[in-house]
């Protein structure tokens, strides 16, 4: 049977498009209830939150606990429903439920289908592919065409479901101390239960205009979370560009949509779409188009280069948000997106066998690019930001080189270590009022070791240290580039060497600029209370409540703040343990192996890609991570031995080497040669390496990053002052005093002739108006 | 019957509707000639239905009589506004939009 | 115009009556309407637009189209000019002959208008010259006609109602219930936004 006839079939009898079903255990039919529960929380919690005894959080905790729980089951009934799907087929076409038709892989009769080649490497997995379970109902219809609005649950949404639910869970349970006593406790909350809705809408969504719809919802609390102390002007500015970058993006989303509504025929099915694009049924033309304009969007939501500016600068808002929507959750959307749409970009960017394409280069280069920036920051949650945007490189690339598995895993990953590591920074920051490292922290090893503790663990899962979490998702990131013929290997689905040396150097960035993290924020010398008083950034606190305490030593906080903490610690020790590769383990436990790509990639799915999966091997996983220790080891000879030496010498807490180095370098030159000889190693560790990618190279990035990409971005959105001041800081005044008294001049010419037409009268622009329409329609009429 | 005596008559009304706004000077006044306007675009609507037998011309017409109720008592509304303001509703002294 | 009065002579019965009655409402109408942009007194424009609306209305019955009639009489000019009226009496402490009503810009006015006026006329006349309305098939339903259990709902409805305004009903909330639905929430947003704007403060 071929799959056009199938399809026609479908369209016929409904329920029979392979790779879905309409049964189902119960809780994967009516995952609609996940979004449902936080989005009523929210009414409750704005409505009657605030007189209740602890004003709405008990609502918002409750909600998330029962959609934990409801989450929770849904992924052990995936299990169930994955591994036993067979059966139940049978039962249900014992039935009569379903036809004969009615088959996952029904295509294999067509020997030059896409489809026959799926999961030919992995013989009894695509025995019982994974089928996704469906349940949908008419939203409106207008005009003759139906909106539909549904669930589609298959292995992403169901980890996206545990991941969402999970992190807002921990999140809710730390912003109970973290925001206690704000002025808007409530109304965080309540958008706090907005969010997670919003967000599950989105994983769970069925058509594409659903998926714009949560999309948008994602955004505006992002926007209220972000700007949630607004009374402070950078706040509501950084809010307000979140959301204009966002938008830039957004209509990237609209117009890729559109292009593939009218491509696979008027259809807002994601399956639909999939599937059509899959079989060669849309135009690879409209296909290519339609993955760029959803690329755009997928650069803005996931704050890839160049559109990323947005994400370090949403950092304003409150610590527990940036956990759960700048590094777990809002983010990945995008990231989301791309694996629900999979079918399209792998077709559109032709993806299966080529050495390069737009996405596993854009997310190539933000990894490297935004692993640079994070090393001239001295906000730690800009750190932390830029990481995640890195890292968020990492998941984009992963997905451009084909490795679906590999990218979604990695998001699986980085929501639980980098959660952690933001709530971390939150605790720290929490203590000193501060997130800047250089001026308020250092040495806090020694007053929060629970916080100390989990943030080392989580760091070391970033950086993918065997055997914490990052080290296996990172490890098959580079597998899956199939770009390490280098190394003797074999697999992936084309040859991404480029990608596979870009992913590597960066987890040496990653190493490095964490490195640099733990030594400012937890070693050397407590450098806060010097300058507690001219110091009154604080994000943290709008409110004044903390002040009380602020002069003393920062200390340890609550089981609300450290259980989320050691949780997620535990998380990003083991987690990574769910997804073995392939032959590391054999004997009994061999089942262990690949449960994550087991259970989560939809294998022998119609609407999910033939995709080769590459073969590990010790050779490229012991070469990338002793390429990340050695981006470790250098920042640890630089901090830990070079600064920490001169810092016990002069008696103070440094944060970096007190002479620059290139004033250090022409001393030497000038000194002793012996001593040059000496002093090469720190020349080459300090101006080299970490001078090359911490100073000019960084800098430069910065630079143009703040000057050039922010000022478009912000231009195009909302101000042109910005770019305005950057330029005249940059470049000769002259120039532009010129430039702009001649175009002053110009304009004031201009507008003296034109000013007598604007006068003010509506009802003469009423005639010009008319007048213009005539004109226009005339020369419609009689000239075209 | 023919489609341009509808349609001929529909674009009288609507000329005479735009003489109106450009040279009415009271607010009210102005209201009633976009009004006109309104019908003679409902006319077309209808006309234009009939002429393909479908119902979906009246239908937009509605749409227009509704959009119109809504545009009236809004523009009332701003000229209720422009009147406690100026003690006077001739549009020809509302010239904040000069240049 | 020359066609148009050609079909009048053209003996068509059926016509003739039908032409007459709308030659004079058409009639009626524009002279209403030039009236309303004209007139100097506030009032005897509102009252004006009154006879321009109800002309309108018979030009929808002209059309077989009822239901948008109805409609007419009930929202422009029960509802509407009612409320134009109130802001006349609003707006202005007498109710005589106000000298200023129009501005300088009549010749502005009258170029645009006669241009435009040309240009609809000379489009549609060329366009739609001897185009005819097709025949108001309700009226060749003889009420006697046995029902057609075969025919779909829509035809069906028709035909045992002999109306257009089913049909109107069924369009609006099956095909287009979302622009429904929109103009429903635009009245209560004109609502509370007229409310808004013309409050005291």
């Amino acid at each position: 049977m071929s799959l056009s006839s199938l399809l026609l079939f479908a369209a016929d009898a409904g329920p029979a498009l392979p790779g879905y079903t309409f049964a189902g255990p119960w809780i994967l039919r009516n995952v609609w209830l996940l979004p449902l529960i936080p989005a009523l929380s929210f009414l409750a919690i704005l409505f009657f939150g605030k007189r209740l005894p602890f004003k709405g959080a008990e609502i918002g905790i409750a909600s998330v606990l029962s959609i934990l729980a409801l989450a929770i089951v849904a992924n052990i009934a995936w299990f169930d429903h994955r591994d036993n799907y067979e059966s139940e087929k049978a039962e249900d076409a014992a039935g009569l439920l379903l036809s004969d038709e009615y088959a996952t892989v029904a295509i294999d009769g067509e020997p030059d289908s896409l489809l026959l080649s799926a999961d030919a490497g992995e013989g009894g997995e695509a025995a019982h592919g994974s089928t996704a379970v469906r349940n949908e109902a008419t939203w409106f219809q207008s005009g003759g065409q139906e909106f539909k609005v549904g669930t589609l649950v298959d292995g992403q949404a169901v980890m996206m479901l545990f991941v969402v639910t999970f992190i807002s869970t921990l999140v809710h349970v730390f912003s109970t101390e973290y925001v206690a006593g704000d002025r808007r406790y409530t109304h965080y909350f309540a958008f706090l239960s907005l969010f997670t809705a919003s967000m599950l809408l989105l994983v769970v969504s069925a058509s594409t205009i659903q998926f714009i719809t949560a999309w948008e919802l994602v955004g505006v609390c992002s926007f209220a979370l972000i700007g949630h102390w607004w009374e402070e002007k950078p706040n509501s500015d950084a809010a307000l560009k979140a959301f204009l970058t966002n938008r830039v993006g957004d209509i990237g989303l609209l117009v890729g949509m559109i292009i593939l509504f009218f491509s696979a025929g008027q259809t807002f099915d994601i399956v639909k779409i999939n599937t059509m694009a899959l079989a060669g049924e849309i135009p690879q033309r409209n296909l290519t188009i339609a993955a760029l304009c959803l690329m755009a969007a997928v650069m803005s939501k996931s704050g890839q280069f160049i559109l990323h500016t947005w994400l370090p600068d949403a950092m304003a808002g409150p610590t527990p948000v940036s956990a759960l929507i700048h590094a777990a959750t809002m983010v990945v959307a995008g990231v989301y997106m791309i694996a629900r749409l999979y079918g399209v970009f792998f077709v559109g960017f032709s993806i299966e066998g080529s050495p390069v394409n737009p996405m596993a280069l854009i997310g190539m280069f933000t990894l490297i690019f935004a692993g640079l920036l994070a090393f001239v920051q001295d906000d730690i949650k800009k750190v932390l930001a830029y990481s995640t945007v890195s890292q968020l490189g990492y998941m984009v690339m992963a997905l451009g080189v084909g490795a679906w598995t590999a990218g979604m895993f990695h998001l699986f990953t980085h929501a639980f270590f980098k959660a952690g590591l933001f709530l971390g920074a939150g605790s720290v920051a929490h203590s000193v009022h501060s997130f800047d490292m250089k001026k308020d922290m250092g040495g806090m090893r020694k007053f929060m070791p629970t916080t100390y503790k989990t943030f080392i663990i989580c760091t070391l899962a970033l950086v993918g240290i065997f055997p914490f979490a990052g080290f296996w998702s990172k490890d098959e990131i580079l597998v899956g580039t199939g770009g390490w013929g280098l190394f003797g290997g074999t697999g992936g689905n084309g040859n991404y060497t480029l990608m596979l040396i870009g992913g590597i150097f960066g987890a040496a960035l990653t190493g490095a600029y964490m490195t640099r993290v733990i030594y400012l924020t937890f070693f050397g010398e407590f450098r806060h209370v010097a300058h507690h008083d001219d110091h009154a950034v604080d994000h943290g606190h709008a409110d004044d409540a903390h002040d009380a305490h602020a002069n003393h030593d920062p200390h340890e906080h609550g089981p609300a703040i450290t259980i989320p903490l050691i949780l997620l610690a535990g998380f990003a020790t083991l987690i990574g343990l769910v997804n073995l590769p392939p032959g590391f383990i054999t004997g009994n436990l061999e089942s262990w192996q690949e449960r994550f790509f087991h259970f989560y990639e939809p294998s022998a799915a119609a609407y999910f890609p033939a995709i080769a999966h590459g073969t590990p091997s010790y050779t490229l996983a012991i070469f990338a991570s002793v390429v990340g220790l050695l981006g470790v080891g250098l920042a640890y000879f630089y901090y830990f031995v070079l600064v920490d030496r001169k810092s016990k010498a002069m008696g103070e807490s440094l944060t970096e080497l007190p002479n620059g180095p290139t004033s250090k370098f022409g001393i030497l030159k000038a000194g002793h040669t012996l001593l040059v000889e000496k002093y090469y190693l720190d020349h080459l560790y300090t101006d080299v390496i970490a001078g090359g990618t911490k100073g000019p190279l960084a800098k430069a990035v910065y630079w143009f990053n703040q000057n050039v990409l922010d000022a478009t971005v912000d231009g195009v959105g909302r101000t042109s002052v910005i770019a305005g001041k950057a330029v005249y800081e940059h470049i000769d005044q002259t120039v532009i005093d010129g430039a702009v008294n001649l175009s002053g001049v110009v304009s004031s010419e201009t507008g003296a002739g034109l000013r007598k037409t604007q006068n003010g009268k509506i009802q003469q622009y009423a005639a010009y108006l008319f007048a213009g329409a005539t004109l226009l329609a005339g020369v419609l009429i009689f000239v075209i | 019957m023919l489609l341009n005596q509808f349609l001929l008559l529909a674009a009288v009304l609507f000329c005479l509707g735009v003489y109106g706004v450009i040279t009415r000077k009271n607010g009210v006044m102005v209201l009633m000639s976009i009004e006109m306007i309104l019908n003679a675009v409902n006319i077309n609507l209808v006309a234009f239905g009939a002429f393909n037998g479908t119902p979906i011309g009246s239908v937009f017409a509605l749409f227009v009589i509704a959009v119109a109720a809504a545009e009236v008592g809004i523009g009332l509304a701003i000229v209720l506004l422009i009147y406690r303001n100026k003690k006077s509703i001739d549009f020809s002294e509302v010239d904040l939009l000069k240049g | 115009m020359i066609s148009l009065l050609a079909q009048i002579s053209n003996g068509d019965d059926l016509y003739v009556a039908q032409n007459i009655f709308w030659w004079f409402f058409a009639i009626v109408t524009v002279i209403a309407a030039v009236k309303v942009v004209t007139t100097d007194n506030i009032v005897h424009a509102a009252l004006h637009l009154v006879i321009v609306l109800a002309g309108v209305a018979v030009q929808f019955v002209f059309l077989g189209s009822e239901f948008a009639a109805a409609t007419q009489v009930l929202v422009y000019i029960g509802a509407i000019v009612v409320l134009l009226l109130f802001g006349i009496m609003l707006t202005r402490g007498s109710l005589g002959d106000d000298g200023l009503v129009d501005t300088e810009r009549r010749g502005l006015g009258a170029l645009v208008a006669l241009l435009l006026f040309g240009l609809m006329a000379f489009s549609l006349v060329d366009g739609f010259e001897d185009v005819l309305l097709p025949e108001d098939s309700r009226n060749l339903v003889e009420v006697t006609t046995p029902i057609d259990t075969d025919i779909d709902d829509d035809e069906f409805i028709r035909q045992t109602r002999g109306s257009d305004t089913a049909a109107i009903g069924d369009a609006i909330f099956e095909s287009y219930i979302v622009p429904f639905e929109a103009v429903s929430v635009l009245l209560l947003a004109a609502l509370i936004g007229a409310v808004v704007i013309a409050r005291k403060e």
